[in-house]
C-alpha cells in the first residue's frame, strides 16, 4: 500500500514538474506579453496542483494536508487575479496584443514588438 | 447573524490549521483574535452576502470538479501548443457577454476565463468581458457559452 | 524524488529570470518575476519534504501572501507612475 501511495505521488511530482517545465518553456518562446500570460498561468494551476497533491500524498493525514491545501487554493485564487491584473495593466498602458486572426478585428491589428 | 457564524467558524479553523499548538492560552488567543477580526468586520460593514457568499456553498461543488477538468484539459492544449512552437497559435481578442446577475456571478465567470490556460479575461466593462484566447479551439470553446450557462447555475 | 522535483523547479526559476533579464517590455519583468516568486513557494514546500521539516510550509505560505501582494504593488505603482515609464522600459 505504501508503496503504490510512493508511486502515485511520483507520479504526480513528475507530471508537475514537467508541466512547469513547459510553461518556463513557453515563457520563452512566445512571442508576445499576452501569450506569455498563457504560459505563466499553465505552471500556476497545472504545474502547482500536481506537484501539490503529490506532496499531501506524501504527507498522509495530519496538520501538514490542510496547510498544502491552503497553499494550492491561494496559488489558484493568486496566480487568476495577478494575471488578471497585469493583462488589463499591460493594455491600459498601450501595449498591443499580437492578433492573428484578421477577422476579430477588436483591439490590435497593429502587432506589437517582440 | 448567519455569516458572522460563518466568518468566526472559518477564522477558527484557519488558527486552528496554522497554530498546531492546543494549549489553553492560545486558544484563549484564538478566541480573542476571532472576536476582534469579526468587530473589525462589523465596523467596516462588509459582513454580507457578497463577503460570504453562503448561497453559494450548495452550489459550487459540483462546478469545481466541472472547472479543474476544464483547466486539465486546457492545460494539455496549452503544453502541445509550447511544444509546437509558435506556428501553432493563433492568439485573438474577442468580447464575451457575462449573463449572471450578481456582481460575484460575474467575478466567478471572469476568474474561470483566467484561471483556464489559454484564455485570460483582460478587461470588464458593464457586462462584458474582453478575452484574450491563446488557439482558436480555446475562443471557441469560451463562445460556446458552456461555462456561462453553468455560473449562471451556480449562481441560483 | 524530491531532489529531482527540486531540480525541475531550479531551472524553471532560472528560464523565468531569463526572460526577466530579457524583457523586452515592464510587463513581461513582472510577469516573470510573479513566475519565479510561485516557483518559490512550491520550491519551500518540496525542500520541506526534502529535508523533513514540516514547519517551513509556514514559510512557503507567508511567502505566497507577500509575492501576491507584492506583485499588485508593483503594478499600482506603474498605473500612477503613467505611460512614460513602460515606455523608456520597453
Amino acid at each position: 500500500m505504501e508503496l503504490v501511495l510512493d508511486i502515485i505521488s511520483w507520479l504526480f511530482l513528475l507530471t508537475g514538474s514537467f508541466f512547469c517545465l513547459t510553461g518556463a518553456v513557453g515563457l520563452l518562446r512566445f512571442p508576445d506579453f499576452f501569450s506569455r500570460i498563457h504560459a505563466a498561468s499553465l505552471t500556476d494551476t497545472l504545474g502547482a496542483g500536481l506537484i501539490l497533491t503529490g506532496l499531501m500524498i506524501q504527507a498522509g493525514w495530519g496538520l501538514v494536508l490542510p496547510k498544502l491545501l491552503l497553499i494550492l487554493l491561494f496559488s489558484f485564487l493568486a496566480g487568476t487575479t495577478a494575471s488578471h491584473a497585469m493583462a488589463k495593466a499591460a493594455l491600459k498602458s498601450g501595449l498591443k496584443p499580437l492578433v492573428v486572426n484578421k477577422e476579430e478585428k477588436q483591439s490590435g491589428e497593429k502587432p506589437s514588438k517582440s | 447573524m448567519r455569516h458572522k457564524l460563518a466568518l468566526s467558524t472559518l477564522l477558527s479553523v484557519f488558527w486552528l490549521i496554522n497554530s498546531g499548538h492546543y494549549t489553553p492560552l492560545i486558544l484563549f488567543f484564538m478566541v480573542v483574535s476571532t472576536a476582534f477580526v469579526l468587530w473589525l468586520c462589523h465596523k467596516m460593514n462588509i459582513i454580507d452576502d457578497e463577503a460570504q457568499p453562503l448561497q453559494l456553498t450548495f452550489t459550487i461543488p459540483g462546478y469545481w470538479v466541472w472547472l479543474i477538468k476544464e483547466v486539465v484539459v486546457a492545460n494539455i492544449a496549452v503544453a502541445r501548443c509550447v511544444w509546437q512552437g509558435r506556428a501553432s497559435i493563433s492568439p485573438s481578442v474577442f468580447p464575451v457577454k457575462a449573463n449572471q446577475k450578481s456582481d460575484i456571478g460575474k467575478v466567478i465567470y471572469a476568474n474561470s476565463i483566467t484561471l483556464t490556460p489559454g484564455t485570460v479575461s483582460i478587461d470588464f466593462k458593464d457586462d462584458e468581458i474582453t478575452v484574450h484566447a491563446l488557439t482558436s479551439d480555446s475562443a471557441a470553446d469560451l463562445q460556446s457559452g458552456e461555462m456561462d450557462r453553468r455560473v449562471c447555475r451556480v449562481e441560483g | 524524488m524530491f531532489t529531482l522535483t527540486c531540480i525541475a523547479l531550479l531551472i524553471v526559476m532560472s528560464l523565468a529570470l531569463i526572460r526577466a533579464f530579457k524583457g523586452p517590455t515592464l510587463y513581461d519583468r513582472i510577469l516573470a518575476v510573479n513566475t519565479f516568486g510561485t516557483k518559490t513557494v512550491l520550491l519551500i514546500a518540496v525542500i520541506d519534504f526534502l529535508k523533513g521539516r514540516p514547519d517551513f510550509l509556514d514559510i512557503a505560505i507567508v511567502y505566497a501572501l507577500i509575492n501576491f501582494i507584492s506583485v499588485i504593488a508593483i503594478l499600482r505603482f506603474f498605473e500612477y507612475a503613467g505611460k512614460e515609464a513602460v515606455e523608456e522600459e520597453g
